[in-house]
């Protein structure tokens, strides 16, 4: 049921992007009570993916981006 | 006689662009701020798309308007005194693009008309000047702005990533991708990805620290 903090940010990691397994959270959450330093980095994260979805964040894609580059590159 | 001047104004071209080199290479040697257009793309076009959805409401036109921002930014490059940082320059241009787009969807004849009716369709009548006054308490237009901000400064913090971090990062959280596939079209493993979403994520927190959290 152990678990080292390197393990912990990682589950914790997945969790963001909700792609931790059941048994993952149980560990993580057993590791958190324990570990002053996962807790706060956990704290943050969430607080991290919070305001990534708060904004609303817009990107282009790989693809349209190259086709912005060879666009541009013909022009220089 | 047509050709004649056509050729002309090559040659004139020609005299601009050489001289711009000669410019160009003097500002190097100076090595201050100068334009890298060839990192424009990977650099500012996620940040300038940002800007132009939150105002034109649409990814094609914002597409097309950071486009066009990168080829006058290009043409007018010689008009880069260096004062400013190159994406707040590219930023500046793009604010005009915006508004010469409002202003070309607005000139067809008869949108500009300011049309005003109670409620489309409907022969309802009321005290509409008084329902449409802005709601003092309403918070819904400060949040949009702070919004906005917040997907600005993020982006900022993201383009300062490495390239490959920010390339993962911005697939998994932004496009919202899965791992799978991720992992398939940049040849990497998962594990692999999972150290670079948290070193990213760890960057990330600690160059929004100042102002967001």
């Amino acid at each position: 049921m152990m678990i080292s903090c390197e393990k912990a940010a990682l589950i914790c990691n997945k969790t963001q992007y909700r792609e931790a397994t059941f048994m993952e959270k149980i560990k993580l959450r057993m590791h958190l009570l324990m570990c002053k330093t996962c807790s706060a980095f956990t704290k943050k994260n969430t607080e991290l993916t919070a305001l990534c979805e708060k904004a609303n964040l817009h990107s282009l894609s790989e693809g349209e981006k190259i086709k912005m580059k060879q666009q541009l590159e013909e022009k220089i | 006689m047509a050709a004649r001047k056509y050729s002309e104004q090559n040659e004139n071209m020609r005299v601009i662009k050489s001289n711009s080199s000669i410019f160009d290479v003097d500002k190097a040697s100076m090595a201050t701020q100068q334009l890298q257009p060839e990192t424009w793309v990977d650099s500012y076009a996620d940040y300038l798309f940002n800007y132009a959805v939150a105002r034109v409401n649409d990814s094609e036109i914002a597409k097309d308007l950071v486009q066009e921002t990168f080829f006058a930014g290009l043409n007018s490059a010689k008009n880069y005194k260096g004062d400013a940082a190159e994406r707040t320059w590219l930023i500046a241009i793009l604010k005009r693009k915006v508004i010469d787009h409002y202003r070309k969807i607005n000139s067809k004849k008869g949108k500009a008309e300011v049309r005003m009716s109670y409620s489309a369709g409907s022969e309802a009548e009321g005290d509409w000047m008084e329902e449409q006054v802005a709601d003092p308490f309403s918070n819904f237009e400060n949040d949009a702005i702070e919004n906005e901000e917040l997907g600005l400064a993020i982006q900022g913090c993201i383009s300062k990533l490495p390239k490959k971090q920010s390339l993962v990062f911005t697939m998994k959280t932004i496009r919202g991708m899965s791992t799978e596939d991720i992992c398939n079209e940049l040849d990497i493993n998962p594990s692999n990805l999972w150290v670079m979403i948290h070193r990213a994520r760890t960057s990330l927190m600690g160059c929004l620290n100042q102002n967001w959290f």
